[in-house]
C-alpha cells in the first residue's frame, strides 16, 4: 500500500554543540535546518504545503509563517517524543501518497544543552508527555523523575531475566563512540573511549552510568518527503520509503504495569514495517537505532526482530554493531556520541548512507537501512529506507 | 511523622489520585477492583480495561508483594532529591497482581534483590499526604 510510494528528497542539519550554546532560538535553529533541507532538495519554501513539527517545539503555523509557506494544508504533530521524527516519515508518506500534501517538511531540534534540559521538562509540566500526570501522581513523589531512571527499571529487569551485563551495555557505548571518531561533526569526535573508561564513569541511575546516557545537545535537522512522481524532478537521488510503522506500548502512559515488561511500541510496529517492505531484518545493511541510553539499543534490536528477546546483549558484543560487523548501528555516533537531536539525526544519517555521502563511515554498498525512534515511556517507530 | 518543611514533589490530590492517597492517609493500601470481572488495576483508571465496566470498588490490599525491578539513583536529577541520593525507586508486584512504584524504608540499595518479599509501610510526609513506602516482609 505505502511501499515505495514516497521518498525523502531533502535533508538538512545544523552544527551541534554544548557550551556555549547555539545562540539561536529553538525556532531559529530548526528554521536553519529546514532552509538547508530546501536547498538540498532544490525546492522553494512556497512549495512546502505540509509541516510536521516535533511535540512542544514549535507549531506548524509558526514554521509556515517564517518560511513563507503560503499554501499550508497539512499540519500534524505526533505525540511520541523521540519516536516522532521517524513516525512522521509514515504520516508524511501517507499525506503525499494520497495527495493531501505535495511536499511535507519534518523539522526537529532544540537547545537541549543551553536551554531547558530534558530532565527538567519531561515531567514537571503535567502536559509535557502523555504520561506526565501519572508520573506526577505516582512516580515523582518517590524520586523517579527523569528518563534514565524510568528506563533503568527496564534495563535492570532485563539483566535479571536474561543475564544482560554491564559490559554489554558498555559495548553499545563503545560502538557509538567508535563511529563518532569517523564523523567530524560528532560532539565526541576526537574523544575515543575504552571499556575501562566506561566502567569507571560515575553511576547515574543503576545500571546506567554517565556513559550510558546520551549527550544533551543544541542542534536541529529537517527532512522533506514527497511522492515518487514528484521526486523524479528534484535535485537529489530519491531515497524510497519501503516500509514504515509506529506503535504504542500497553499501557502507553504508565511504565510499571505492562503485562510484558519489555514489550514496546516497536514490538508492534516492526513486523508491520518489514511486511510492508517485503524484507526481513537480515536484509538491512545498517540500522540507526534511537539510543537515548545504551540498553534501549539492545531492547530495540530485540523488539525490532534483529535478534530474539534476551539475545540483544550477545548481539552487540564483539563488534557486532560496529562498522564491519553484522549490523552497523548508528554510523554517525548516535545520540550517545554524535548529538541528541531528538532522533531526527538518525533519519538524516540513514539518507546520507543510502546516498553514499557518509565519507569515512560509509557502509560500503549500502542499499537498505532501518531507522527507529523511541519516545516517552516506550513509544516506537520504524522506517525502512532504500536507495 | 510529618516533616514540616517537606519539599519533594507531591501528587496533585485530585480525582482518583486523591481517593487513592486518602486511603493511604487512613493506613490502608487499596486498589480498584472491577465489580464485573474482578480484575484489579493500578494506577487508578475510569473503567476496566478487561471488560469496559464502569462499576468498581476500592478493595483493601494485603499490602504484600515482591520486588519486580529497581534502580538506584546515584545522582539526583531533580533538585528536591539532591540530598536524598543515593536512593532506590523500586517496583513492587503486589499479591493482587498490580505493580506499584515506591521506595524501601529499610533496605540499603546494595541489598535490593528482585523477588525480595516486601510489605507496605506508610509514611506521612505532610498533613494531607501519606505515601505507600515499603519495608522487608
Amino acid at each position: 500500500m505505502l511501499k515505495d510510494k514516497a521518498c525523502i528528497v531533502g535533508i538538512g542539519d545544523t552544527p551541534v554543540c554544548r557550551k556555549p550554546g547555539s545562540g539561536l532560538s529553538e525556532m531559529g535553529i530548526q528554521l536553519k535546518a529546514a532552509v538547508a533541507a530546501l536547498a538540498d532538495a532544490g525546492l522553494k519554501a512556497s512549495q512546502i504545503d505540509g509541516i510536521m513539527p516535533f511535540p512542544n517545539l514549535g507549531k506548524a503555523e509558526a514554521f509556515a509563517a517564517n518560511l513563507g509557506c503560503t499554501n499550508l494544508r497539512f499540519a500534524a504533530t505526533l505525540n511520541m517524543g523521540g519516536a516522532a521524527p521517524t513516525a512522521s516519515i509514515r504520516a508524511a508518506a501517507m499525506a503525499v501518497a494520497t495527495g493531501v500534501a505535495d511536499y511535507v517538511m519534518v523539522p526537529a531540534g532544540w537547545n537541549g544543552f543551553s536551554g531547558a534540559r530534558v530532565r527538567e521538562t519531561s515531567v514537571n509540566d503535567p502536559d509535557a508527555i502523555p504520561g506526565a500526570r501519572i508520573a506526577r501522581d505516582y512516580y515523582m513523589p518517590f524520586g523517579l523523575t527523569a528518563p534514565p531512571q524510568w528506563y533503568a527499571l527496564m534495563a535492570r529487569r532485563h539483566m535479571h531475566e536474561y543475564g544482560t551485563t554491564h559490559e554489554q551495555l558498555g559495548a553499545v557505548a563503545l560502538a557509538m563512540r567508535k563511529h563518532a571518531q569517523l564523523n567530524p561533526t560528532a560532539l565526541m569526535h576526537g574523544k575515543p573511549l575504552t571499556m575501562a573508561d566506561y566502567l569507571a564513569s560515575p553511576m547515574i541511575a543503576d545500571p546506567y552510568r554517565l556513559l550510558d546516557c546520551c549527550v544533551e545537545t543544541d542542534g536541529a535537522a529537517a527532512f522533506i518527503v514527497t511522492s515518487v512522481e514528484r521526486a523524479r524532478d528534484l535535485k537529489q537521488k530519491p531515497i524510497y520509503i519501503m516500509g514504515a510503522a509506529a506503535g504504542q506500548p500497553y499501557p502507553a502512559d504508565e511504565i510499571t504495569n505492562r503485562p510484558e515488561f519489555h514489550r514496546t511500541g516497536l514490538t508492534n510496529a516492526a513486523p508491520e514495517a518489514f511486511r510492508m517492505a517485503g524484507i526481513t531484518p537480515v536484509d538491512a545493511d545498517f540500522a540507526q537505532i534511537y539510543d537515548c541510553f545504551t540498553f534501549e539499543v539492545i531492547q530495540q534490536l530485540e523488539e525490532a526482530g534483529f535478534c530474539k528477546r534476551g539475545e540483544g546483549g550477545a548481539f552487540v558484543e564483539n563488534g557486532g554493531i560496529e562498522l564491519g560487523g553484522r549490523l552497523p548501528v548508528n554510523t554517525h555516533g548516535g545520540l550517545l556520541s554524535h548529538a541528541h537531536t531528538l532522533g531526527i539525526g538518525h533519519v538524516v544519517e540513514a539518507v546520507r548512507q543510502l546516498r553514499g555521502e557518509a565519507g569515512e563511515r560509509q557502509v560500503k554498498g549500502a542499499e537498505i537501512g532501518v531507522v527507529t525512534g523511541w519516545g516517552d515511556f516506550g513509544d516506537g517507530s520504524i522506517a525502512i529506507l532504500r536507495r | 511523622m510529618t516533616e514540616m518543611s517537606y519539599d519533594k514533589p507531591l501528587p496533585a490530590m485530585e480525582g482518583l489520585s486523591k481517593e487513592f492517597y486518602d486511603w493511604c492517609r487512613q493506613g490502608e493500601l487499596r486498589f480498584q477492583r472491577c465489580k464485573c470481572c474482578g480484575t484489579f488495576r493500578h494506577v487508578p483508571r475510569e473503567i476496566c480495561a478487561q471488560c469496559t465496566s464502569f462499576d468498581w470498588e476500592w478493595v483493601r490490599s494485603s499490602g504484600k508483594g515482591t520486588i519486580f525491578t529497581w534502580t538506584v539513583v546515584a545522582r539526583a536529577l531533580h533538585p528536591a532529591f539532591g540530598d536524598a541520593a543515593p536512593y532506590a525507586p523500586v517496583v513492587v508486584e503486589m499479591e493482587e497482581g498490580v505493580r506499584v512504584l515506591t521506595q524501601m524504608v529499610d533496605c540499603p540499595p546494595e541489598e535490593l534483590k528482585i523477588g525480595m518479599p516486601v510489605q507496605v509501610n506508610f509514611k506521612a510526609v505532610t498533613a494531607d499526604v501519606t505515601l505507600p513506602y515499603f519495608r522487608r516482609a
